[in-house]
């Protein structure tokens, strides 16, 4: 085994338990913390597909910001964080049988699918063209997701925002 | 180096514990962060094939930055929603909001 | 400095060593150099800091400790943390409580991976630079939360959520604010952005990024006048009321380590890095680091604490537009210049 291997296996293993943790803490609290350490794991495993900049754009804005907007919910709604109360519903064993057949379709799928496609060509620095193709091949949509996030902005505020007293 | 098998599997894992997690949790926010694991998941898997075929073709790392900033924008609509269900509900556990359900 | 490690992986080579096990030693050999660099100089910016403020306050300071000016009065108060009892409050949730401090000094002690103190003097030069500080400093508003929530006291929880939405709203402006080096540059890489200042330092052409740098660089640091999460006199110390001994010692050394980096950050981008005539590049660069970590201590004994209202305020309205505004003029400028 070469040491990509070996690091592939360390980070595979300590995302899949952050993932496992996330799932099923009993504290919704701990779930956020272990939803971190996933996110950093995948940001590891970008590193290793040589894909430093989504790496740096996946801890900045899943770690710095949708983790914070949840922890903050979290506190806003905080009543429901206490001990004692049943984390998940009645459909645990059905949903484990629908999962894990979908789990093993899609490792059979990976398994065989994909077969022929070999040894990754050699790595290339990709940050200057990654900023070439979205401002030329794909304005479109990069544009298209600019509104979304206005849209989904304006949404936010509004909805949370305290209704006012009618007059 | 890793097979690109190794990476696919690893994102199926991710991808079933992330809908286990959204189809049994009771809380809307642990619902949400489900959601969030499957969403990485799914751009593990884009990163993994723009890695393992000819380098020109970075279409798999584009789709994930898309899929990252909607998954933001998913993220920021949808813990508002959860606000505005706690403030009417005083609860967030999906299976107790309920009132469309006769 | 590159011959010296050729010859270091070839010594191990020839025994027939995997090249895995001199990068290791290599790896623990930077990360402790950096964590003494932090500690000798978080003692000395305590120390300065101290003097400073008594300076400011017509007051000596410390002057008994080691003999000149109370020198090692850092040294004796480190120690003194040290030998503390390890107290954790009964309602803790004691794994988070551990872990937090380690994530927040984790973040802190990251960042220094793209410090280029020198021309050859930078741990790794990556290319994504600026982006990595960005992106892992945000690391430390999680690891206040967690510290926050843990301690089970309503006033550190207030705290970390005063930190969070603070340092989640500046740095949006922080971010903004230096992208017009990065255009100029072209490139995200430490070392390209200075030695594109080689002739003139972006803090000329850049000032108004510069400005709104610094301003949102003091509330990511949590310092005065942006220091609402800790406002002593409201809510006591922030997130860290319950932590006391070593962890509280981390904190402190992470918050120091922090500034620290920021002005770094702002030394690179704005100030022409190591670049200087006559002394030594390192001495310019820690030079130009400490005046502005000068700056800082001195806006912090000059300046009142904002409320809350106002720090939003300012930060949504007037530095974020203004940020947009330099980054817009200074492309029309790239683009007539061609």
């Amino acid at each position: 085994m070469t040491v990509i291997q070996v690091v592939f296996f360390l980070v595979a293993a300590f995302t899949t338990a952050a993932a496992f943790l996330v799932v099923l803490a009993k504290n919704i609290v701990h779930c956020a913390i272990a939803l971190v350490f996933t996110f950093f794991g995948v940001a590891a495993l970008y590193v290793l597909l040589d894909a430093e900049f989504l790496a740096a754009v996946q801890v900045l804005l899943y770690v710095g910001g949708i983790t914070i907007l949840l922890l903050f919910a979290i506190m806003l709604t905080s009543r429901i964080s206490a001990r004692g109360v049943r984390v998940m519903n009645e459909q645990v064993g059905m949903s484990a049988v629908v999962v894990f057949a979908i789990f093993a379709l899609l490792a059979i799928a990976s398994l065989k699918g994909f077969a022929l496609v070999g040894s990754p060509p050699p790595a290339s620095y990709a940050t200057a063209s990654l900023g070439r193709l979205l401002l030329t091949t794909y304005v479109l949509p990069f544009e298209a997701v600019s509104i979304l996030l206005l849209a989904a902005m304006v949404g936010a505020i509004i909805l949370a925002r305290r209704e006012r007293e009618k007059d | 180096m890793v097979p690109l098998s190794h990476y696919l599997i690893l994102s199926a894992v991710l991808f079933a514990i992330g809908m286990f997690g959204a189809l049994t949790r009771r809380n809307a926010i642990g619902i949400l962060m489900a959601l969030e694991l499957m969403f990485n998941a799914v751009n593990l898997n884009f990163v993994a094939f723009s890695r393992y075929l000819p380098s020109t073709m970075l279409q798999g790392q584009i789709f994930a930055i898309f899929v990252i900033t909607i998954a933001a924008a998913e993220a920021a609509v949808g813990l508002a929603i959860v606000l505005g269900l706690y403030r009417n509900f005083k609860t967030i556990n999906v299976d107790e909001i309920n009132l469309m359900k006769w | 400095m590159e011959k010296t490690l050729e010859r270091f992986y070839a010594a191990f080579a020839a025994l027939g060593i995997p090249w895995i096990v001199p990068q290791l030693i290599l790896m623990l050999v930077v990360a402790s150099l950096v964590i003494l660099f932090i500690s000798v100089s978080v003692m000395f910016m305590i120390w300065w800091e101290r003097k400073i403020s008594a300076h400011i306050q017509v007051r000596y300071g410390p002057m008994r400790v080691g003999g000149w000016h109370g020198w090692a009065q850092s040294l004796a108060d480190g120690i003194k943390l040290l030998i503390k009892e390890d107290v954790i409050p009964a309602g803790a949730d004691k794994l988070v409580f551990a872990l937090a401090p380690m994530v927040v000094f984790a973040a802190a002690l990251a960042a220094y991976v793209i410090i280029p103190f020198g021309p050859n003097l930078i741990v790794r030069d990556l290319n994504i630079g600026v982006l990595f500080y960005i992106s892992i400093s945000s690391l430390t508003v999680v690891g206040i939360i967690m510290a926050g929530w843990s301690s089970n006291n309503k006033y550190s929880v207030l705290g970390a959520l005063r930190s969070a939405a603070q340092a989640v709203s500046y740095e949006v402006p922080l971010v903004v604010s230096i992208l017009g080096v990065i255009m100029t540059v072209g490139s995200l890489s430490m070392i390209q952005i200075v030695e594109a200042q080689q002739r003139i330092w972006f803090v000329i052409p850049q000032f108004a990024g510069f400005l709104i740098y610094l301003t949102a660089a003091l509330a990511e640091c949590n310092r005065l006048p942006f220091d609402i999460p800790e406002a002593e006199s409201e809510l006591v110390a922030g997130f860290h009321v319950e932590y006391s001994g070593m962890r509280f010692a981390i904190f402190f050394l992470a918050e120091y380590a922090n500034m620290f980096t920021v002005a770094a950050i702002a030394t690179t981008l704005f100030l022409g890095g190591w670049h200087g005539p006559l002394l030594p590049p390192w001495l310019w660069f820690l030079i130009k680091t400490y005046f502005i970590i000068f700056v800082m201590m001195w806006l912090r004994w000059t300046l009142a604490r904002l409320r809350v209202d106002q720090l939003m305020n300012l930060g949504w309205k007037v530095l974020l537009p203004l940020a947009f505004l330099n980054m817009g003029i200074t492309g029309v400028v790239l683009v007539l210049r061609g």
